[in-house]
């Protein structure tokens, strides 16, 4: 096997990892719309790395954090519908970032790469910041498996038996942007959120608790970056969305199994 | 009352809230002690859940005090409960959420008369049996004080008159006070040691026999009120007919 397509294994794998229990929150939570509008303003972590010249990774998950923080202070005011607000966000951020990173560098950046993802070119560097982030993010998700599986339910009841409640939303959020950050190699910004949910979705009809169900979204996730990068070998599929589809694949398989809960 | 002599648990003064420049409680006094149950009565929009919500430290209080005794111990029983169907959760899994194990947690169940369902997916129950569940959650807590807000929705109106009594057992057994929420009048006042009947403010409140002859009460809920106590006197004597020491406080001091 040549080596970049191990190192592309290598990244998408970890990213699979991860994405699996994340994803799970955000379908449990209905955060689908909300992990999209994230992913879209990393475009814009991605000009204000270029800009500074620092890390793209850490960039990119401040940016994220950032449009997060922007949004719960938005929905305090209660006028606009959270959807209404997450489009506004969400679109808005997007053609900031397309119009901000062709004004700072044209020409030297590779747009389609952020957008659908590169994961072909990935580095050896690439690889070790997405494990050893990922890393990060589960060991943190398993610390507060709990607490986490608590507001999920019922956040007033949670508050009550003494979860704290805004420290834990906002440290899912954290996590959140720190795996669009590793993410968006992969698959780019535009499908980074199928990369959560979809697997999640895939894994629901083959789970009877939320453990097992994030462990099998992790599998469904890493089946689909394995079956993504042999059709983008054997095939010349761009890598990324060949992922997606591979995902895709894999939900449409569980709806074969009888519905239960 | 003999309720002087027992411990304090909750206590508001001057309690208000507002919220969008509405007064949804008005100047609020409030006190619980151990082993009381209090109901709060009211109409839609009276503020009824502002006020717990907020005795519960899930809401703002705009002007007054709160006195909660340190350490103290809450059960609480949400209104509603919607857990989304993409998330697989057992009864058992939901129960030990709030702490404990699969033990205490069928115990709980067992006392709430739901000790089949430990097993059941949280999405397939029925309302009523959704109310036992949560009830068991706050039981899992040992609370010292119980908090139900609108325990009987979504239950039949048998159904309702059996989780009254066993809500009324339970605060025996455990020794435990109870904030009440409740619109319905005749089956919660068999069994309530205090009525507060709120409007925004507090119009009334006192024992049940006392308020239900209040002039500020009658005012509130009219007629209506009128033909439940018919109902409600009749739902008490039938109760102590079936299990004449129940209530031993009621019966002290009726």
């Amino acid at each position: 096997m040549p080596d970049f397509l191990l190192l592309a294994l290598g990244a998408g794998l970890g990213v699979a990892l991860v994405a699996g229990p994340l994803g799970c929150f955000a379908v449990w939570r209905r955060m689908a719309y909300f992990g999209d509008t994230m992913a879209h303003s990393a475009l814009l972590g991605v000009t204000l790395g270029l800009l500074l010249d620092i890390n793209l990774n850490a960039a990119v998950a401040f940016g994220c954090l950032l449009l997060a923080l922007a949004l719960v202070a938005l929905q305090r005011s209660r006028q606009l519908a959270t959807d209404t607000l997450l489009g506004i966000l969400s679109h808005s951020t997007l053609a900031l970032g397309l119009v901000a990173i062709s004004l700072v560098s044209p020409g030297r950046v590779n747009l389609l790469g952020y957008l659908f993802g590169d994961i072909l070119a990935t580095t050896a560097a690439d690889v070790i910041t997405i494990w050893l982030v990922g890393a990060l993010v589960l060991g943190v998700l398993a610390w507060l498996w709990r607490p986490l599986l608590a507001i999920t339910v019922h956040e007033d009841l949670a508050r009550v038996e003494g979860v704290r409640v805004s420290a834990v939303r906002t440290a899912l959020m954290l996590l959140m942007a720190l795996v669009i950050a590793i993410a968006m190699k992969v698959v780019g910004v535009l499908l980074i959120t199928a990369l959560l949910i979809i697997p999640a979705a895939a894994a629901r009809r083959l789970s009877h608790t939320p453990e097992q169900m994030a462990i099998t979204a992790s599998a469904i996730g890493a089946l689909a970056v394995t079956g993504g990068l042999a059709a983008s070998f054997y095939w010349d599929w761009p890598a990324g969305p060949a992922i997606v589809l591979g995902a895709t694949g894999a939900f449409v398989l569980s709806l074969l199994k009888p519905s239960r809960f | 009352m003999p309720e002087t002599n027992r411990e304090l648990l909750v206590q508001t003064r001057q309690l208000s809230v507002e919220r969008g420049g509405r007064t949804l409680v008005d100047s609020a006094d409030l006190a619980l002690h151990a082993g009381e149950i209090l109901t709060l009565i009211g109409p839609n929009g009276a503020g009824k859940t502002t006020l717990v919500r907020a005795i519960l430290g899930l809401g703002n209080i705009t002007r007054g005090e709160l006195y909660l005794k340190p350490g103290l111990r809450i059960g609480y029983m949400p209104q509603t409960l919607h857990i989304d169907a993409s998330l697989p959760l057992t009864v058992a899994r939901f129960l030990t959420l709030g702490g404990g194990d699969k033990h205490r947690a069928q115990r709980a169940l067992e006392r709430t008369g739901a000790a089949g369902l430990l097993h059941q997916p949280m999405q397939a129950l029925s309302g009523g049996e959704t109310q036992r569940v949560l009830l068991a959650r706050a039981l899992l807590r040992n609370p010292q004080l119980l908090v139900l807000d609108e325990p009987v929705q979504g239950v039949d109106v048998s159904g309702q008159a059996a989780l009254y009594a066993l809500i009324n057992e339970l605060r025996h057994e455990l020794g435990c006070a109870v904030l009440l929420i409740s619109h319905d009048l005749h089956l919660v006042m068999a069994n309530t040691d205090t009525v507060v009947c709120l409007n925004g403010h507090i119009c009334c409140h006192g024992h049940p026999e006392q308020v239900t002859n209040d002039p500020a009460y009658l005012e509130l809920f009219g007629h209506r009120a009128q033909a439940q106590i018919a109902l409600y006197t009749h739902h008490h004597d039938h109760a102590h007919d079936q299990c004449g020491e129940i209530d031993p406080e009621h019966s002290h001091h009726a």
